[in-house]
C-alpha cells in the first residue's frame, strides 16, 4: 500500500480545520451549515468513485442514501438499536443492494446505465411509498424521547455531527487510496476504454461491482446519520432525484476523478446555494441560475476547477490529487 | 362489469397515444444524436403553459394553438441545440446528459418564478361520446386523434421526403452522411427542434385533458423513458406501441391493484427491459 503523501495530508488537515471551527465556537448556526457541507462532501466523494474514477454515470445515486436512511431509521424506530450500530447496518445494507443490483445493471454502458439508475431510484421510491409498515408516503417521525438514550436532543445533534465528521475523513482517505492503488488504476482503465481494459486483463466485472458497492456504502451511512438528526424520513426527501443531480453537479464543479475536486465542489456548491437563497433578488431564481452555471461548466470547463488548475500548472500536480 | 373494462381499455388507448407522441420526441433525438434529452419534461411543461397562455390571454382555441406551439418548439429546440449541445455533441454522454439537464433547470427555474408551482387547468369541453353505459370525453378523443395524425405526418416526413432521408442517414452513420454532402450540423439541430416540438405539442395536448403545474413535465419525462425503452430506443413506431402499453397499464391494471403501485410496475419494467432486451420490444433503428 502506498504511503500517504502531502497531497492527502493537506486536504485532510483542511477538512479537520473546517470540522473544528463549530466545535470551538459552539455556534449552532455554524454547526448546521458545516454539517451540511460535510454531508455534501461525503456524497460527492462517494459518487466520485463510480462516476469520476470508473466513468459510469449513476444518475439515481441518491437511492443508496435513501435506503441507508430508511434502514437506520427503522432499526432505531422499531427496535431501539444504537445509532452507531444501526447506521453501519444501514450502510452495509445499501452496499449489499448496490452489489446485487450492480451484477445486473453494470452490464449496461453509457446512457443505458444512466437511465437504468434513474429507473431504480424511482422504482424504490414508489415501492417505499406503498410500504405502510415503514410509514408509506407519510414517512416516519421520531418521538423526542428517542434522543434521551443519547443524553438529550442537543447531545444527539452533536453526536451526529461527530459521526459525520468521522465519516467524511474515512471517505476522503478511502478515495485517495483508491486513486493511488492498482484497483484505482483498473477503474480508470475502464473509464478510458472498457474493451481495452478487458483485453489487458482487468477483471472489469469485479472492479466495477466493488467500486459501485463502495460508492453506495458511504451515502448509506450518511443517510442514516442525516435522518437520525432530522427526526423524520419520508420517500420524497429520501429519494429526491434533484439530490442526485446535486451530487453530480458538485463532482463536476470541483473536478471529477480527483480527490480534492469533490471536496472543493461540495464546499463551493453549498456556499453558492446559501448566497443565492439569502439574496432576495435571486432567491426565486436560484434553480435557473444553477442551470446556467452547470451549463457553463459543462461547455467550457468540463474537467472542473481542480482539473483546470492541474492542466494549467504542471508543478502543482504533485500536491493536488 | 364488462363496461368498466371497455371504458378502461379505450381510455388507456387514447392516453397511450399521447404518451407515445411525447416519447417519439425523445426517441427521435436519441436515435439521431445519441443524446438522452433530460430537458424533455421541462419542454413538455413549457408546451402546457404556452397553450394555456394562448387560450387565456389571446382566446386561441387550444387545437389551433398547437400550430404555434410546434413552430415555437422548432425554434427553441434548434436554439437549444446551438447554445447547449453543439459544443459537446461528441463528448462522453455525461456532458450531453448534464447539458440538457441544465436547460431543464433553467426552464423549470424561470417557470417556477413566473407561474409558481400551483396547478393550472384549461377549461374546454368538446362534449362527450356515449354508447351504452360508456362515456368518453370529446377532449380525450381529440388528443388521441391528433396524436395519430402527428405520428403519421412525422412518418411521412421521415420516409418520403429528402430532408427526412437525410435525418435517417445521419442517425445511421453521421460521418458517412457528411461525406455524402449532408449538412449534419443542420440536420442535428433540426432533429433536436422536431423532438422538442413533439414534446411541447404532447405537453399541450395533455394540458387539455389533465390539470398541470410547471413540475408536471418530470412525471411525463420519466414515463417517456419507460416507453422508449419498452418500444426500443430509436424506434418511432416502437414508441407509439410502448405508449399504448403504458396507457393500458395505467388504466386497466388499476382496476385490479391500487393506483399507487403503478410507478413500481412501470419502473420495474424499465429496468427489466434494459437488462433482458435493451433493444426494446420492437428493437430497430429510425
Amino acid at each position: 500500500m502506498k504511503k500517504p503523501d502531502i497531497s492527502l495530508w493537506w486536504i485532510t488537515i483542511a477538512v479537520i480545520v473546517l470540522i473544528v471551527i463549530p466545535v470551538v465556537t459552539k455556534s449552532p448556526i455554524l454547526r448546521e451549515s458545516v454539517f451540511l457541507i460535510l454531508l455534501y462532501m461525503t456524497l460527492a466523494l462517494s459518487l466520485n468513485i463510480i462516476l469520476g474514477y470508473t466513468g459510469y454515470v449513476s444518475f439515481g445515486h441518491i437511492v443508496y442514501y435513501g435506503i441507508g436512511g430508511y434502514v437506520t431509521f427503522s432499526l432505531i424506530y422499531f427496535y431501539g438499536i444504537n445509532l452507531i450500530v444501526a447506521m453501519i447496518i444501514g450502510g452495509l445494507f445499501a452496499a449489499a443492494i448496490a452489489y446485487s443490483l450492480g451484477q445486473a445493471i453494470l452490464k449496461l454502458r453509457g446512457a443505458y446505465f444512466a437511465i437504468a439508475t434513474i429507473g431504480v431510484n424511482e422504482a424504490v421510491k414508489a415501492l417505499v411509498n406503498n410500504l405502510d409498515a415503514i410509514g408509506g408516503a407519510e414517512g416516519l417521525y421520531f418521538n423526542i424521547k428517542v434522543y434521551n438514550a443519547y443524553g438529550g436532543a442537543e447531545n444527539a445533534i452533536w453526536l451526529s455531527y461527530y459521526l459525520m465528521s468521522a465519516l467524511i475523513i474515512i471517505t476522503l482517505i478511502v478515495n485517495w487510496y483508491i486513486k493511488k492503488s492498482k484497483f484505482g488504476l483498473g477503474l480508470m482503465a475502464i473509464r478510458e476504454d472498457e474493451d481495452a481494459a478487458i483485453i489487458l486483463g482487468v477483471d472489469t466485472r469485479k472492479y466495477k461491482s466493488l467500486a459501485y458497492m463502495l460508492s453506495a456504502l458511504f451515502p448509506g451511512i450518511a443517510g442514516g446519520i442525516f435522518f437520525f438528526k432530522n427526526g423524520n424520513i419520508e420517500p420524497e426527501n429520501a429519494f429526491h432525484l434533484v439530490k442526485s443531480i446535486e451530487m453530480i453537479f458538485m463532482v463536476m464543479l470541483g473536478g471529477f476523478g480527483t480527490v480534492t475536486g469533490p471536496v472543493l465542489g461540495a464546499l463551493v456548491y453549498e456556499r453558492i446555494r446559501g448566497l443565492l437563497l439569502i439574496n432576495p433578488l435571486f432567491k426565486n431564481l436560484h434553480i435557473a441560475i444553477s442551470g446556467v452555471v452547470l451549463l457553463l461548466i459543462v461547455l467550457f470547463m468540463p474537467s472542473g476547477i481542480i482539473g483546470y488548475v492541474r492542466e494549467k500548472i504542471a508543478k502543482i500536480r504533485r500536491y493536488i490529487e | 362489469m364488462i363496461d368498466v373494462w371497455v371504458d378502461s381499455i379505450i381510455g388507456g388507448l387514447l392516453l397511450g397515444l399521447v404518451y407515445g407522441l411525447a416519447a417519439i420526441g425523445l426517441n427521435l433525438i436519441w436515435g439521431v444524436m445519441k443524446v438522452i434529452n433530460l430537458s424533455h419534461g421541462a419542454f413538455m411543461a413549457l408546451g402546457m403553459f404556452v397553450i394555456y397562455l394562448l387560450f387565456t390571454a389571446f382566446g386561441i382555441f387550444p387545437y389551433f394553438g398547437l400550430v404555434i406551439v410546434i413552430g415555437l418548439g422548432l425554434v427553441l429546440g434548434m436554439l437549444t441545440y446551438f447554445v447547449a449541445l453543439h459544443r459537446v455533441i461528441d463528448a462522453p454522454e455525461l456532458s450531453t446528459l448534464l447539458a440538457t439537464f441544465s436547460v431543464s433547470l433553467f426552464i423549470i427555474g424561470v417557470g417556477t418564478f413566473v407561474f409558481t408551482t400551483i396547478p393550472y387547468a384549461i377549461d374546454i369541453s368538446l362534449g362527450s361520446i356515449s354508447f351504452g353505459n360508456i362515456t368518453i370525453l370529446g377532449t380525450k378523443v381529440a388528443t388521441g386523434l391528433i396524436s395519430i395524425a402527428f405520428t403519421a405526418i412525422l412518418y411521412v416526413f421521415l420516409y418520403k421526403t429528402r430532408l427526412g432521408k437525410a435525418i435517417r442517414a445521419v442517425s445511421m452513420n453521421r460521418v458517412a452522411a457528411e461525406l455524402m454532402g449532408v449538412n449534419t450540423t443542420f440536420i442535428l439541430a433540426l432533429s433536436f427542434g422536431i423532438g422538442i416540438a413533439l414534446a411541447m405539442s404532447a405537453g399541450a395536448l395533455i394540458a387539455t385533458i389533465f390539470p398541470f403545474t410547471i413540475l408536471s413535465g418530470g412525471v411525463y419525462e420519466l414515463k417517456s423513458f419507460v416507453i422508449c425503452v419498452l418500444g426500443g430506443l430509436g424506434s418511432p413506431l416502437g414508441a407509439l406501441v410502448g405508449g399504448i402499453v403504458l396507457g393500458m397499464i395505467e388504466n386497466v391494471v388499476t382496476l385490479q391493484i391500487p393506483t399507487s403501485y403503478v410507478p413500481v410496475i412501470e419502473f420495474s419494467i424499465l429496468v427489466l427491459i434494459l437488462l433482458l432486451k435493451p433493444s426494446g420490444l420492437l428493437g430497430g433503428k429510425v
